[in-house]
């Protein structure tokens, strides 16, 4: 049994007693990174002040549990996703952006030459377009785009055509910028009629969205723990079993071999072969607390709490600013997350974040790491609001009259 | 605490809303391109240099209020000055982004930087960008891109 009260969630995040500007913090940020809650923070507390050591080395006591830390917490990453496969599915990244590094350097490489084709879309962060125009350099393989419609969806369309040649497709759950949940589970099934892999960007999908490996069938997963009221500095890397098996390792060092000689190695088995050095072990404690967290409020009941949030912001922003302020993304809560990027009419981004900055009202304005989208729409940059489970209508509220008083100072 | 009105002046809004100096120059005068990755601001500055004097001034580009009007102020500032008037400027202008632990402070600027302020005229209502950090970058676009179109000018025979 799960319970989900929005106004419980904020009692459980120390920094929501901000006050900001003489106001009390409006956070608006989770698609950038979302706050933590106690127990996430404590159970890294815990560890540093009981249990600190490195892991995989030692025999005494604390190593032993330290190492039981870290291996839990590919357990609680296991069981979040629903790999079947388990614990040896998971390795742990510094981040979404390295997932994504070792996806293209390591099988990349390995299983894509010359002509084949990776196909992303026009909605993809840089994390999930730049690693393969690397690979485009290295191995000569071909980049193609899936092209994003005029009301922010993916423009499957001509889609048969784009899957020629194609070896893996590689979109995101959800996007940053424009809150389009894409349909996983039809690409996978594409891309597997084509012979292809497929993987997925769950940066912001897992944390607002139910992710169960089993039902989207995909391949391969990257995410971070801090979009999900984790610690930053850990990314999840997942795949089946099977594939990690013939992967080769990707950074090199301690910890991801078997054995060193004089004459060369020979790599770990399982997912150590790709944790080279001391991994984030801390970080590891904080993450499984941040699973049995989010758990507990059920990711349904953030789902579905996140799309009320987001029904209601989207209206009144179409109601209060007579067409001054426009939503760059899909105006209505089908199959749409809660990220709201605004493009104001005559005032740049920085100038509407800054002004909100007064009101303690935290948004980002940018390019969000998606130029390519940018571009597609003909903007440098939006201000973008993102909702998490402990966000409220009344920060929307905020959000609103900050909102208006930025488009009457630069009228 | 940093005020709003520090960074929005009314002159900076005014600059920002009908840029001066906008358009583009035919060679020979020289272009120059500057970019903030960050944000994504770009800006074109164009300068036509005669006898050592800079002759005309003209930008493009897109960028935030502090950027724009930045660049719009630089220009009047700078247009018809020597070349010797101008890097003075330059560098006054830069001082005044640089971050002193008296501009953070609520005691305000020194006596010297009083002065200072003062020569730069309309300028100085850019001196409360110095109390938003993040924005000083916006600022300096302009005249940093400046810097380079002067350092690329060629040689005097």
């Amino acid at each position: 049994m799960t319970s989900f009260d929005p106004q419980r969630v904020r009692t459980d995040i120390p920094l929501m007693r901000r006050v900001i500007n003489g106001r009390p913090i409006t956070y608006l940020d989770s698609g950038a990174s979302s706050l933590t809650p106690r127990t996430v923070i404590e159970a890294m507390d815990r560890y540093y002040e009981n249990h600190h050591a490195n892991v995989h080395r030692g025999v005494y006591q604390t190593a032993n549990e330290a190492t039981a830390i870290y291996e839990g917490a590919r357990e609680a990453a296991a069981r979040f996703l629903n790999a079947t496969g388990g614990s040896e599915e998971i390795v742990f990244t510094k981040n979404a952006t390295e997932s994504f590094n070792l996806l293209a350097r390591s099988w990349g490489a390995k299983f894509l030459s010359h002509g084949d084709v990776v196909l992303v879309s026009e909605m993809e962060h840089h994390a999930n377009i730049v690693p393969w125009f690397q690979l485009r350099d290295s191995h000569g393989v071909d980049v193609r785009f899936i092209p994003v419609s005029d009301d922010y969806r993916l423009d499957l369309s001509n889609i048969d055509e784009l899957m020629r040649g194609v070896k893996l497709v590689s979109v995101t759950g959800m996007s940053n910028v424009l809150g389009t949940i894409n349909p996983i589970r039809e690409l996978a099934d594409m891309a597997h009629a084509h012979g292809a892999l497929i993987a997925v960007d769950g940066a912001q999908s897992v944390a607002h969205l139910p992710t169960d490996l089993v039902d989207l069938d995909v391949d391969f997963m990257a995410f971070s723990a801090h979009k999900m009221l984790g610690p930053t500095g850990l990314g999840i890397f997942w795949t089946r079993a099977e594939i990690m098996e013939a992967m080769p390792p990707f950074l090199g060092g301690g910890g991801m071999i078997k054995d060193v000689s004089l004459d060369g190695y020979t790599p770990a088995s399982g997912p150590t072969r790709f944790e080279a050095g001391t991994p984030p072990i801390a970080q590891t404690a904080g993450f499984s607390a941040a699973v049995t967290y989010i758990e507990g409020l059920g990711m349904d009941n953030i789902a579905a709490y996140e799309k009320e949030l987001t029904g209601d912001a989207l209206t009144r922003l179409a109601l209060e600013f007579s067409g001054r302020v426009r939503v760059i993304g899909p105006a209505d809560t089908l199959d749409r997350g809660g990220v709201i990027s605004l493009d104001v009419d005559g005032v740049h981004p920085h100038d509407v974040a800054q002004v909100l900055d007064q009101f303690g009202v935290c948004v980002r304005p940018g390019h969000h790491c998606a130029k390519p989208l940018m571009r597609r729409f003909g903007l440098a940059a939006t201000a973008r609001a993102s909702f998490g489970p402990y966000s409220l209508v009344s920060d929307t509220d905020v959000l609103l009259e900050a909102l208006g008083h930025a488009v009457k100072m630069f009228g | 605490m940093a005020n709003l009105d520090d960074l929005y002046r009314e002159i900076i809004l005014d600059h920002y809303r009908s840029p001066r100096n906008r358009g583009e120059l035919a060679p020979p005068a020289l272009r120059v391109e500057g970019f903030n990755p960050l944000c994504g601001d770009e800006i074109v500055v164009y300068v036509q240099v005669e006898d050592d004097v800079l002759a005309d001034i003209k930008l493009t580009g897109h960028g935030c209020s502090i950027s724009q009007s930045s660049s719009s102020l630089m220009s009047a500032a700078v247009k018809g000055k020597s070349l010797e008037q101008v890097r003075e400027t330059i560098t006054t202008f830069k001082q005044l982004m640089t971050v002193h632990e008296s501009h953070l402070s609520d005691e305000g600027a020194t006596p010297d930087e009083d002065a200072d302020i003062r020569r730069l005229g309309e300028l100085a209502a850019l001196a409360g960008v110095v109390k938003f950090p993040v924005r000083i970058k916006c600022a300096t676009l302009a005249w940093n891109t400046l810097i380079q179109a002067l350092d690329e000018l060629p040689a005097q025979a």
